[in-house]
């Protein structure tokens, strides 16, 4: 497990004995099984340097037996601590110092790129069409490998590149048979964490998936990328007609009177997220009506259709 | 003839500077590929460095973990580490959902991904975690980032939070619930305004109303429940709270 350990120098000769008498060592370790140590250092260090126990009232003196032996009093000071952590930071900022630099001068390049890219996204731009269709793709693809939002759209290299394509060939692949078994249809969030669990390593971004996603339709593929008018996106079956299911989904609602999204969603096995949006689209195409109450949203049958 | 002659030159010119680009690419990978090879360890292990890292490349106009196939990810490997967890954040704010609405503390988030990684993960601090929710948001899932009171609240639903909603949290973060008087003496609004936000906060399950509390009702949060519980209850009240 994790350690920081603290070195302690000894303290000054007018410091009043504490817990013990002595100890034969001059740090104390401290062992994080499960974690935490960053964000402990990080505020261990600020306490050093703000120092605001020599501020506070102390507390009770301790009693200690004064049953004097030989040997030294070695009271361990907090005073020594700070000079110890500031020996180690400065042990760790020359090698930090050392990276740095070391990054400073790779961003510098790196920087040249980005405006390298600029250049030839404006001259892409005022001469739309006389680079040709691979030469875009090729651009987009060092974007790409850059990380270079593309500057003429602001979206990260967008859908174009042949990474994105051939990813969105793999996700047909992987995600047939999980969508089949969930109704097919799935909220891009499930199949982000879908995917990465299955790959282990090399995981794809976020904007990886969209990108690919956005290409599903214009490949041919038998699977969709859909955006809900709330912003939240799926990944649908071809053959899954999310209109159709609202029609099942109002037999749902009609059976039990009125349902919430989630007793919808826990009646016919969906995420409560997409319940909701079946349920709102239900509402759009005008067959269910709401009860918007601080007890929670509930969607009734819409009998002002059915029955006037 | 002029004009014909001008542009092909422009063709010409951008054709030369993306060859010039590819040639720099390369270098830049080998660059990055030496860089790598010597502190690809000090930014896994140290989240101070890590930070610096991400600051100087957003000077320039660099996201590092915008794809996977990208330089940074691969060499460096802070794609994978970001993208993972990703997955761990979405899986916690699943997990919770039904207890807080959707919304939950930066330091509860923590905790519980630290868990849910075990003893023999790498560490992560919270600079990390926000920088991985950034991430997420273009999955359309409503993932946002809320500042209060000195730390953050994460939403991870998407449900609308406008700037109305966001002031009224950060009231209600103090003492972890708020009442329709605070709101209307902290920020000069109406009654009406007030209940509103309130009772959307409800209706998204983010709010609780306790209506016998004395005086007025009170409106809490569930995601800062665990932060006051820590706070000011010790163990010993607290078992005596269960019944």
């Amino acid at each position: 497990s994790a350690k920081i350990v603290v070195h302690l120098h000894p303290a000054s000769s007018n410091k009043e004995p504490g817990p013990f008498q002595s100890s034969k060592y001059s740090y104390i370790k401290l062992s994080f099984k499960e974690h935490g140590q960053i964000e402990f250092y990080r505020r261990l260090s600020e306490e050093i340097t703000q120092r605001r126990w020599e501020s506070m009232p102390t507390g009770p003196t301790i009693q200690v037996n004064k049953d004097s032996q030989a040997g030294r009093i070695r009271a361990v000071g907090i005073v020594g601590i700070e000079r110890k952590l500031e020996e180690k930071r400065k042990e760790t900022d020359k090698n930090i110092s050392e990276a740095f630099e070391d990054l400073s001068k790779l961003m510098e390049k790196a920087k040249e790129m980005v405006e390298l890219s600029k250049s030839i996204a404006n001259k892409i731009k005022e001469k739309q069409g006389d680079i040709t269709e691979d030469e875009t793709i090729r651009f987009k693809s060092y974007l790409l490998s850059m990380g270079i939002a593309n500057p003429v759209t602001r979206e990260t290299y967008g859908s174009g590149t042949h990474y994105h394509m051939q990813l969105a060939k793999q996700l047909a692949g992987i995600l047939q048979t999980p969508l089949e078994e969930q109704g097919g249809i799935m909220s891009l969030t499930e199949v982000y964490c879908l995917v990465n669990r299955a790959r282990g390593l090399e995981l794809l971004s976020p904007e990886d998936l969209v990108n690919a996603c956005k290409t599903l339709e214009s490949l041919k593929l038998p699977l969709r990328l859909r955006v809900f008018d709330s912003g939240v996106m799926v990944i649908e079956l071809q053959s899954h007609n999310e209109e159709e299911m609202v029609a099942s989904a109002l037999e749902t609602v009609s059976e039990k009177g009125s349902l919430t999204a989630d007793e919808f969603a826990k009646l016919v096995g969906m995420s409560v997220l997409l319940a909701k949006e079946r349920l709102l689209l239900a509402e759009k195409m005008g067959h269910l009506c709401r009860d918007d109450s601080v007890e929670g949203l509930r969607f009734y049958p819409n009998l002002f259709l059915t029955q006037s | 003839l002029l004009q014909a002659k001008y542009k092909e030159r422009g063709t010409v010119l951008a054709e030369d500077q993306l060859a010039q680009m590819s040639k720099q690419l390369d270098m830049f990978k080998t660059n990055l590929e030496e860089f790598a090879s010597k502190h690809k360890q000090e930014i896994r292990k140290n989240p101070e460095f890590r930070v610096q890292f991400q600051d100087m490349c957003a000077t320039i106009g660099v996201d590092p973990l915008a794809s996977g196939k990208g330089f940074w990810a691969e060499m460096l490997g802070v794609g994978d580490f970001y993208y993972e967890l990703g997955v761990q954040i979405i899986e916690v704010c699943l997990a919770l959902k039904h207890r807080n609405g959707g919304l939950i503390t930066l330091e509860e988030l923590h905790q519980q991904v630290l868990k849910g990684r075990g003893k023999f993960a790498q560490d992560v601090s919270q600079d990390d975690l926000l920088r991985a929710i950034k991430k997420l948001k273009v999955l359309g899932n409503g993932f946002g980032i809320i500042p209060v009171g000195g730390t953050y609240l994460i939403q991870s639903v998407p449900a609308e939070l406008n700037m109305d909603h966001t002031v009224v949290l950060q009231l209600a973060e103090k003492k972890g619930f708020v009442t329709v008087s605070e709101i209307k003496s902290s920020l000069k609004w109406e009654t009406e305004r007030a209940k509103q936000v309130l009772e959307h906060l409800l209706k998204e399950g983010m709010a609780w109303l306790d209506t016998q509390a004395v005086g007025e009702p009170q409106y809490w949060l569930p995601a800062l429940f665990t932060e006051l519980y820590s706070q000011e209850i010790t163990p010993e009240e607290a078992k005596e709270a269960i019944p």
